[in-house]
């Protein structure tokens, strides 16, 4: 081991990585409360994952094998700086598939593979608290959430629909998990929420600045609020991935020249990849990208 | 009204440390019936209303109301969940100002419709009808639905306010100067409604003003307190014309005469 991870494994103390331990066997306990922790200072600005590299910190282990995803990609700037800390600090292996890792930290993305038993997602949650724009008095939320008065949720809901004639809520999809707790599924696309619905892997929930930690349980019921009239749905997407001819998954604009050309390609890069491998092609899909 | 009260106020006392802010108020509230509580200011009126609303926990005393399963509770023993969804469904509250009652940035619409919604109505075509149903019956056109209460005037967001406490049918409505700082032909017309509306619904009011004329023109009895105590109550009527207590008398004879 190198003189950082011998000195210390994975950068939090031992103490401090017991202390959100004991916050996530809490959080895993009460599907979808935030539970306080003592959030430390991390050698990154809040905003860039703090919450979530410290509950990885805490739960990883020397045989861990990491992926971590921001917007899907494994090779943003966010995505490439925690995996190489992981590397320095925990000497752990680091992939980019989704099926390889044990544990995979994201931001905004959950993996289109589907997650199986073993594996946990730990997200990066900015703000974990799902009623804060609408009652900015926390004192007052934490009253909300233990006596279950939710209806405020839904007068979001009311608002979007009023607004745009839609639930136009895209993102931070408000969810109700196991009958109880409202919570906020951080930012990732209301089109992952039926991904968290009695998934097998263990989802995580870390908020550093914000001091929360949260957790839905391998199945667990997440299911997204919604009005009888106007009911959940997902984002559809009208044509398929332009490199691999996906179709059924979250897709992102890439702008190509400033002539409007533009093109639409998976957000989850590692899936991508993965099926162009396999000799898929999109409209747009060459050979030499997939090599 | 019914022969049984709806509220039932024993001995009720508030105290700010050592400061007094009501003492030993004691009445009975029947079904359909509004009752003023005039003062000056400082009297303790606003402190016995919150009291009263269970906004603000009494140094002694008790008020027991009647639920809607007939059941006599009082109403500080409650515990804080039943509270919560007593003051939400069965009783309404009409700030002085309406940015205290109403939430200034979601639509009229989602103003109104928040209680219902609070008590697990989940159909966004029910919820709005209805709301447009409460707009209708405060004055409110219905065009201005999905406009949010900063776009109204001060008449129309207490007017949406008394919607947004209504549409639950309450059986009690708390309102503390709920004329206040409107100009007097605005005055006259929120008057008018919640005179109206009372009647109407059958509710029972407590009503807090300084100003006697909202008390004649709404109520149906009235206490008149002074620092903290309530000097004198009964009939409205009786009590305008016929004052016995000097404070009284000194009331309603500096009423300015147009």
């Amino acid at each position: 081991m190198n003189a950082v991870a011998n000195y210390n494994f994975a950068y939090l103390d031992e103490q401090t990585k017991r202390m959100i331990r004991r916050a996530i066997l809490k959080a895993v306990a009460i599907p979808g409360y935030q539970v306080p922790f003592s959030s430390r200072e991390m050698p990154m600005p809040y905003g860039w994952g703090t919450g979530g590299v410290q509950v990885t910190a805490s739960i990883m282990g020397p045989d861990d094998v990491l992926k971590v995803i921001d917007q899907g990609a494994d090779d943003t700037t966010n995505a490439v700086s925690i995996r190489a800390f992981f590397a320095k600090v925990a000497e752990v292996k680091t992939t980019t598939h989704t099926a390889e890792a044990t544990i995979i930290q994201t931001r905004h993305r959950i993996p289109e593979r589907k997650l199986e038993a073993g594996q946990i997602l730990v997200y990066q949650v900015p703000i974990p608290e799902p009623l804060r724009f609408l009652e900015p008095r926390e004192t007052e939320t934490r009253k909300m959430h233990a006596l279950e008065e939710y209806g405020l949720m839904h007068v979001k809901l009311y608002e979007d629909i009023a607004r745009h004639g839609r639930i136009a809520t895209t993102y931070a999809y408000p969810v109700k998990v196991e009958g109880r707790y409202v919570m906020d599924p951080s930012p990732t696309p209301k089109f992952d929420n039926p991904k968290m619905h009695r998934s097998e892997a263990l989802q995580l929930f870390g908020a550093g600045r914000e001091h929360r930690i949260y957790a839905v349980p391998p199945h667990t019921d997440v299911v997204s609020l919604d009005f009888e009239d106007h009911p959940f749905e997902i984002q559809q997407f009208e044509k398929p991935c332009a490199l691999c001819g996906a179709e059924g998954v979250y897709l992102d604009e890439v702008i190509l020249d400033d002539r409007g050309g533009h093109m639409h390609v998976c957000s989850d890069t590692d899936h991508c990849e993965e099926r162009r491998e396999a000799g898929l092609m999109g409209v747009m899909g060459t050979k030499e990208a997939a090599e | 009204m019914s022969d049984e009260p709806l509220l039932r106020v024993n001995n009720l006392t508030k105290y700010y440390g050592a400061r007094l802010g009501c003492a030993d108020v004691s009445f009975e509230l029947y079904p359909g019936e509004v009752l003023a509580i005039v003062g000056e200011s400082g009297s303790g009126k606003t402190t016995l209303l919150n009291t009263l609303s269970a906004n603000l926990e009494p140094s002694s005393g008790e008020a027991l109301y009647r639920m809607r399963d007939e059941t006599w509770r009082d109403i500080y023993a409650l515990s804080e969940a039943e509270r919560r969804f007593l003051t939400r469904t069965d009783w309404g509250f009409v700030h002085q100002n309406p940015a205290d009652g109403l939430r200034m940035s979601v639509s009229a619409g989602a103003n109104v419709g928040e209680r219902l919604m609070a008590v697990g109505d989940r159909h966004y075509g029910r919820i709005r009808d209805t709301a447009l149903d409460w707009l209708g019956r405060v004055e409110i056109a219905a065009d201005r639905i999905d406009d949010q209460p900063r776009s109204f005037s001060g008449g129309m967001r207490q007017r949406l306010q008394i919607a947004r406490n209504l549409v639950t049918g309450p059986r009690l409505v708390f309102m503390d100067e709920p004329t206040g700082g409107l100009d007097v032909s605005v005055q006259a017309r929120l008057l008018d409604l919640v005179r109206q509306l009372v009647s109407e619904l059958g509710l029972s009011a407590i009503v807090v003003t300084h100003d006697l004329a909202v008390a004649r023109l709404l109520s149906h009895r009235m206490m008149v307190m002074k620092g903290g105590h309530v000097i004198e109550a009964g009939l409205t009527d009786r009590v305008l014309d016929d004052p016995r207590e000097p404070y009284t008398q000194l009331l309603v004879s500096s009423i300015l005469q147009v």
